[in-house]
This record gives structure tokens, sequence and C-alpha cells, in this order.
């Protein structure tokens, strides 16, 4: 007790840090597990769907500040990269390479999708340059809020207190609600469920396939969207992206939307508790938790364990 | 009968039976080859047709930010030799490698510049892990090599090269004149907290920066060590611990993305109002994050480079080499664009020293890495001498963040240019262990300070 009364602010804090921490990594990693829920394919290049919605929306914001554009057209830049990504590059992919490798080897999958990763990588460089890329408008449109802290006050950008927890928090209520709700989302959910049954029942699956494709990748692109006006944007932050999304959907359990919400609050706090109280574990804190949830629930958190088929 | 190996252009190792004569004849120009080859290596006396320089830089990863306006300057640097005839009438080519796939890659790519394209000579590299892997390859292969931006301290304190120099400072100069420049600026500051990139360069200059404070102001209060993964793109919780802790001094000696993102957040929830920062690397980055860095803050550029110098060497030279690179590249030069220039100065110089100690005969490898030791070339501000140990000596400039209304972001002021003698450790010795015999007394023979014109 005596602990918890001395530290009691700073996990206070350390809490509001993870909240915020937890909704950017959400927003990666339910596309990833869309994806894989009804494709079953592990997609490498979602970290570059993640890094080309970033510099897209970057770009966009720059053009908007260029033409000489009301500021606060910044923040809607940010949906409009988003679903641009998504409708440019994932119908094409999914179409030409990733319905060629459906039902094949997973091994084969993540060749192809590591290969497509490679390959997006370069075209970012192409494009965008190595030289990082940032920009903070909307986090400057927005302004900062005061957050007690004894006698003193921390500042929080309120981009970072309400706008990406509300982000999330909308997505993850929204998928829920389309999944389940609506035909749509049932028709999706037939397919993800048994695809050869939901194919015999008149549903074109083929579609059922892009549409999610291209709404993870869409979704892949928000995350860095919502990312660029925090951070810098550098060749290489595909990658760095997709190992940590890896680890909130392995600890959700592959293909499940609230797992993920879950996994990455649980990585999100454990990181930000870690920072606070023992720095050194920063880096290893998101990986401790996803092997300590595989030890106990192989399948994991919210994942249902197949019987194997002989 | 003919058999197989006999017939011209089948290679012999499509013979299922190689006969005699077809293995003498193999045999016979195998030597001839090894013989040319060995001649070139060893130097005949003879010009080349040309001089194939291998260049190893990160052109892929989050490094390239600093590999691309190293390759970029090459470019330029290699054109403006050619434009001018050349190195003693010998054309320059380059040939770049990357190092973004990592150590084992980069050590078959410089085997491959030696034994495939025979280079002349091999600048390399950004990575230390590079550096420390493609020195004793360099006595190995025999080949000229210029570590020409690396950092680390410990090639040449841990071992002694034939064939491998460094161009430019190591770390612990880089590290310590920070810290002088701070010890000066801010001399009764109580606490300190640090945020460096989690891999070997955020470790080792934490270390060689908390030796050299304890043995210079000891006493003073270390508030955190935060080290978030290298390539961290969110710093939101370091903040907001740093804000809570409210340190006098925060160092930073990140760089790159992770730098640009710690001072844009930091400067949005207002810690560069709570603390100064020290940040020994930050010039790189100054274009980038514009006015969201603020005046008074404490930054470094790993030598004494800096488009506005306070005594260049030869102003019109810098100012030449700066426009030329703004207008072909469409950037400032930053720091390794000089480490570029560095490499190019020293080679052309030894190039130079080694002719005229052969009476204008052309060096073979030995005798070109031999002219490196003890070279005086010039850099873009001052000038640097390889010591015997192959180690460069580099002056080391340090500023204030200052705003001007002739620049789009912040500029240097309070500039002091730290002599490399000074901060460098002594040939022979380890910096950790020579950093721990300073003395306070140091802090009284500092050079003065330059304001920002």
């Amino acid at each position: 007790m005596g602990w918890l009364s001395e530290n009691g602010l700073l996990l206070g804090l350390a809490a509001l840090d993870g909240l915020a921490y937890a909704a950017s990594v959400f927003m990666v990693a339910v596309g990833l597990n869309l994806v894989f829920g009804v494709m079953r394919v592990l997609n490498v290049a979602h970290g570059s769907f993640y890094a080309i919605g970033a510099y897209t929306a970057a770009s966009i914001g720059l053009a908007i500040a260029a033409a000489g554009l009301p500021s606060w057209l910044s923040l809607p830049a940010l949906l409009v990269a988003a679903a641009l990504v998504g409708l440019v590059l994932g119908p094409p992919i999914e179409r030409l390479l990733l319905r060629r490798v459906e039902g094949q080897e997973p091994v084969l999958q993540l060749l192809v999708t590591f290969a497509l990763f490679m390959i997006l990588e370069d075209v970012q460089k192409l494009i965008w340059g190595v030289q990082p890329v940032s920009y903070d408008t909307p986090l400057k449109l927005l302004g900062t809020v005061d957050v007690p802290f004894g006698e003193d006050v921390i500042p929080f950008t309120a981009y970072q207190l309400y706008v990406l927890p509300g982000i999330a928090i909308l997505t993850l209520v929204g998928l829920a609600w389309f999944l389940r709700r609506t035909l749509t989302g049932r028709i999706i959910v037939a397919v993800t469920t048994d695809r050869e049954a939901a194919t015999a029942m008149g549903i074109n699956a083929a579609r059922v396939t892009m549409l999610t494709f291209t709404c993870g990748t869409a979704l892949a692109a928000l995350g860095g969207a919502l990312a660029v006006p925090t951070t810098a944007m550098v060749p290489g932050i595909g990658a760095s992206t997709i190992v940590l999304s890896f680890a909130v959907v392995a600890t959700a359990g592959l293909g499940q939307i609230e797992g993920a919400a879950v996994s990455a609050l649980l990585i999100g706090l454990g990181r930000s508790f870690a920072v606070y109280f023992e720095p050194e574990l920063e880096v290893v804190v998101p990986y401790l938790i996803m092997v300590a949830v595989l030890l106990l629930r192989p399948q994991g958190l919210f994942g249902v364990a197949e019987t194997r088929r002989i | 009968m003919t058999s197989i190996a006999d017939q011209p252009g089948v290679p012999a190792t499509t013979a299922a039976g190689i006969s005699r004569r077809g293995a003498l004849l193999g045999a016979a120009v195998g030597t001839l080859a090894l013989a040319g080859r060995s001649a070139h290596a060893q130097g005949a006396g003879q010009k080349p047709a040309e001089i194939k320089v291998g260049i190893a830089t990160y052109l892929s990863g989050p490094a390239s930010v600093f590999g691309v306006p190293g390759r970029q300057a090459a470019e330029m640097l290699f054109d403006e030799i050619n434009a001018e005839g050349g190195i003693a009438g010998v054309k320059v080519r380059p040939i770049f490698v990357d190092e973004g796939p990592g150590v084992d890659h980069f050590m078959g790519e410089y085997r491959r510049l030696v034994q495939n394209e025979d280079v002349a000579i091999i600048f390399s590299a950004i990575s230390s892990a590079d550096c420390l892997a493609c020195a004793p390859l360099a006595d190995e292969m025999k080949r000229p090599t210029l570590l020409w931006d690396c950092g680390t301290q410990r090639v040449f304190e841990d071992g002694r090269y034939q064939y491998a120099f460094r161009t430019q400072a190591n770390a612990t100069p880089e590290v310590l004149s920070a810290l002088l420049y701070l010890l000066k600026v801010k001399p009764d500051f109580r606490s300190i907290a640090v945020v460096n990139q989690d891999y070997a360069w955020g470790r080792d200059s934490w270390e060689i920066f908390r030796t050299g404070l304890n043995a210079l102001k000891p006493g003073v209060r270390v508030a955190a060590e935060l080290f978030p993964r290298f390539g961290a793109t969110d710093f939101s919780t370091e903040i907001t611990r740093l804000l809570a802790l409210r340190p006098e001094v925060i160092l930073s000696t990140s760089w790159g993305g992770d730098l640009d993102a710690l001072i844009r957040q930091a400067a949005e929830r207002k810690l560069f109002e709570r603390s100064t920062f020290l940040m020994p690397l930050a010039e790189s980055s100054l274009e980038r994050v514009g006015k969201a860095l603020p005046a008074g803050h404490l930054i470094g550029a790993r030598g004494d480079h800096w488009f506005l110098h306070p005594s260049p060497r030869d102003p019109a030279q810098l100012a030449r080499f700066t426009e030329n690179y703004r207008k072909r590249f469409n950037n400032w030069p930053i720091y390794p664009c000089h480490h570029m220039f560095q490499a190019v100065s020293a080679m052309k110089t030894a190039y130079a020293k080694a002719i005229a100690a052969k009476n204008g005969g052309w060096p073979n490898d030995s005798e070109l890495a031999a002219a490196f030791r003890g070279l005086e070339f010039p850099s873009l501000t001052s000038s640097v001498t390889i010591r015997e140990d192959g180690q460069g000596l580099e002056n080391q400039i340090m500023g204030t963040t200052h705003h001007s209304d002739r620049y789009p972001f912040a500029v240097m002021t309070d500039m002091m240019v730290f002599p490399a003698a000074q901060v460098t450790a002594p040939v022979g010795q380890k910096s950790t262990e020579w950093l721990k015999t300073l003395k306070p007394e140091l802090l009284t023979q500092l050079p003065a300070t330059a304001p920002f014109r």
C-alpha cells in the first residue's frame, strides 16, 4: 500500500501514456487481424501500408498548407489518406498477388508478402526519399491539456489524450457493429467461418475477400496517418511496426478483433509502466507479455484451440 | 579423341573427365591471371585506367538519413575531381554498397569490392559494427580503407592496423566536447536525465558522458536513464516521465527520425521550457525540425563542420560546397556530407603524397596505405591529421540554438570549437580510462565562444 500511495499519481500518468500508445498499436494490429481472420494470410506487407499511409497523410497535409487552405482540413486529411491508400493499393494487390497464394502453404504466403514488403519499401524511398518526414499541424491545431500532478501540471497533447484513443474506440465499436449487425458484415463472418458453405449459399467469396483486404489496408494506413502528427517517418518504420503488430496479434489470438484491443491495451500499459518503473525493460515488455500469454494459452488470449486434422 | 574440356568456350568445370593438357592449360591461365592481379595489387608503377573507390554507406533503413546524403556528397565530389582531370590524371569512379542488410552481408560486399571490383581504396563505413569488422579485413586483404563516418573509439584503441585509417574523430571527442560545453555554459546544473537510442551508440555515448561527468563534476544526480527502442516513433511516455521528474539537463545522443520525433514531441509538450537539452548530433536534424527546436539548447555536429562555422579555413570553399550541394540536392549539407568530403580530401592528399614519395611513380597498395599515416589534409572548416595509430584528429564544434530571420530553422550561436588534441584520448590510452583522469582544471582551458553572425 505504501508503494501504491507513493506512486499512485505516477501510475495515473503512466496509464494515460499507455492508453494512447495502445490506441496507435491497436489501429495497425486490428487490420492485420481482420485480414488474417478472413484470408488466413499473415500479411508482412501490412507494415508497408502503415508507412505509406503515414507518408501519404503527410504529403496531403503539406499540400493543404502549401495551397493556403484552412489548417483544420489537416484532420479529415488523415482519414482521406487512409481511404486513398486502401482503395489504391488494396484491390490490385489482393487480385493480382494474394489471391494466387490463397490456400497455399503459410510459408509461401509469408514469402510472397515479405517480397511485397521489400518492393513497397523501395517504392517509399523512390517517392518520399530517405529523410524523415513529419507533419504536426493536427497536433498543433488541438493544443495541449494540463493534467494535474500533485502541485504540478503535466502538459499532454489533446491529440494524444483524446483523438488517438477516441478513434481507436470508434474503430473497435464500428468494426464490431459492422461485422455483427450489417448484412455485409455477416457475409464476411460467414466467409470467415466456412468459405465453402458460404460460396454454396451464393456468396461471392472472392469479392468479400477483396473488400476485407481493402479494409485491412485502409486500417493500416489509418494507423500510419494517425501516427504521423506525433512522429517522424523514416525508411524502415514499416518493419518495426509489423513486428510489434505481430506481437499484439499473437497475444490476442489470430483473427480476434476484440482480442487485438485487449492485447494492445496490455502491451501499451505494460510498456508504459516499464518506462516509469523499470526503463531497462521497455523494449522487451511487449514480447514478455506475448511469451507469458502464449505459454499459458498457446492460441492467444481470445483464440479458439483447433483440433488437429489428420 | 578430343575431350570436352579442350573445346574453346567450354568452362573446365563442365568437363566430366578433364584431360591432362586441359588441366595444365587451366593452371597456366590461372597462374597468369593471378600474376596479373598481383602485379596490379602490388603496383607496377603504371597509372591505372581509373581509380575505383568502394564506398559503404546506408542506402536503406533508418540510417539512410545519413547514408544517402553521404552518397550524394561523394557523387558531387567525384564529379568535381573528374571535371578537374582526376587524381594525377586518373579518373575516379565510386562503387556504392549498402550497409543496410547488416555486418555479415557487408563483409561479403567488402570482399567482393576487393576481389571482383578490384577497388583501389574503400571508404567504410557508417556503422560502428561494420568498422570494427572491416579494419582487420583491410589488413587481411591489404587494401587501404578509410573509416569515413563511424564513431566507435574501440577500433584503434583495441587494435593496430596497417591499412585502416579514420578520417574524422571518434565518439570520445564528440561526447566529451558536449560535456565540456555544458559545463561551461551551465556550470551549476545538479541533475541530468538521458534519453538515448537502445543500441551500441546510445549506450556507449552515455558511458563516455557519465565517466567524464563523474571526473569533472561529481555528485550530479542522474534523474532517469531512458533507452527507448532504436527506431522508436513515440516518446510520449518518456516525455511525461521527464516532465514529472524535471531534470535540469536532458542529454540525447539520438539521431535521425528518432531525434526529430523526440524534438517535435518535446516541443509540443513544453519539455524544452522545463529542461535544457544537450544534443550532440542535432545539427543533422536542424533543417527538418525547423523552428520546433527552440532557442537556448545545446547542440553539436560530430566534428567542427557547420556551414556557419565562425572561422573556417577557407570561407569561399565552404560556401561553394554548401551552395553546390544545396543546388544539386535541395538540402543543406549535414555532417555525413562533411565526413565524405574529409575522406575524399584524405584520398587526394594521400595519393599526392605517395606519388611524390615515388618521384611521380604510381603507388601500390602498401605505399598508398603508408601515405595515410601522419597525413594532414584539409577539411571544409579546418584540417584533420591522422595519428600514428590511424585515428583522425578532428576539432569539435558545439553551440547554443538561436533563431534568426535568415534561416527557417535554428542555427548555432555562442559557438565553441574544441581543439582535437584537447578532447581526444592520447595514442595508446583507452578512452574510458583516460576520461577518469580528467581534472576540473580542464574547464579553465576551454576556447572562447563565437556568436552567430
